[in-house]
């Protein structure tokens, strides 16, 4: 039992505990403090598995994009303090089933199957190689989707605009 | 023990399966966008440990990690402006008042 490993338990606790009080949490602004906990714990496994890059990706767009955005519409749409309402008990049950039977399952096919890596060496994940690669035309390079994601990104800033747009009544 | 494959594995289905308890339960819409978030980010988590582990030679499961991050921010500006569109037509953002998508 290292370092390493305490942290690394330290950090999945952090994720796990933060994750499930963010769907359970009644209130829905504690409900994104919490989920902001289980992003930065992920991060913080991403910088255990020493991604660098990929873990302070993680914080900019997730920590400090996304859950900005959601506090923000969540003081838009509303009123502080009200709790949200109780759900049926009965859809509480089944959806706890589901997802334990979903998890269950998953967990006794991670124990059976056995995993077989490569031998070949191993490419450092540092940002020049992330560039050559993601900007690359050759075989393996990332360029098209990188184009088709920047297209992507704009039409989602179009439509965000065009939809959040307040329409004026029309004068007569 | 030291942590290794499968308990990262571990960790991203439990992970999943926590956003789909609170994807099924929650009837707001901001929380069902939260608990889509969490399953997106298992998702992460599980290519960054298969390209740590089993893949160390390539990059790729780190490329789709980055794709999936930056698809997750467009989609979630654009779930929120419709949230916020939504009520502002109709005073809530429960499931159940968005049973009509035309005005």
């Amino acid at each position: 039992m290292n370092g390493s490993t305490i942290i690394f338990y330290l950090l999945a606790a952090l994720t796990l505990v933060s994750g499930l009080l963010a769907v359970t949490s009644r209130q829905i602004f504690r409900s994104a403090i919490y989920l902001l906990f289980s992003l930065i714990g992920i991060a913080g496994l991403y910088f255990w598995l020493q991604y660098e890059f990929i873990a302070a990706v993680q914080i900019v767009v997730y920590v400090g994009g996304i859950v900005v955005l959601i506090i923000f519409s969540i003081f838009l749409t509303q009123q502080s303090g009200e709790k949200l309402p109780q759900q049926k008990l009965g859809r509480q049950l089944f959806a706890a089933l589901a997802a334990f039977c979903g998890l269950a399952l998953i967990i006794v096919q991670l124990f059976q199957y056995q995993f077989i890596g490569t031998s070949q060496t191993a490419v450092e994940p540092t940002v020049v190689n992330i560039g050559n690669q993601m900007l690359g035309t050759d075989v393996g390079g990332y360029a098209l989707p990188f184009e088709v994601v920047s297209i992507l990104l704009l039409a989602a800033l179009v439509g965000c605009i065009v939809i959040a747009l307040r329409i004026k009544p029309e004068t007569n | 023990m030291e942590p290794g494959l499968n308990h990262i594995l571990f960790i991203s289905a439990a992970l999943f399966f926590i956003g789909v308890y609170g994807f099924f339960t929650r009837r707001n819409l901001i929380t069902i966008l939260m608990s889509v978030e969490l399953i997106l980010n298992s998702v992460n988590l599980n290519f960054i440990a298969f390209n740590k582990y089993l893949w160390p030679h390539k990059l790729d499961g780190l490329f789709f990690t980055i794709f999936i991050i930056a698809i997750a921010a467009a989609e979630a500006a654009v779930a929120i402006a419709i949230i916020i569109n939504l009520y502002r037509s109709h005073q809530s953002i429960d499931v159940e008042s968005t049973e009509e998508l035309k005005y």
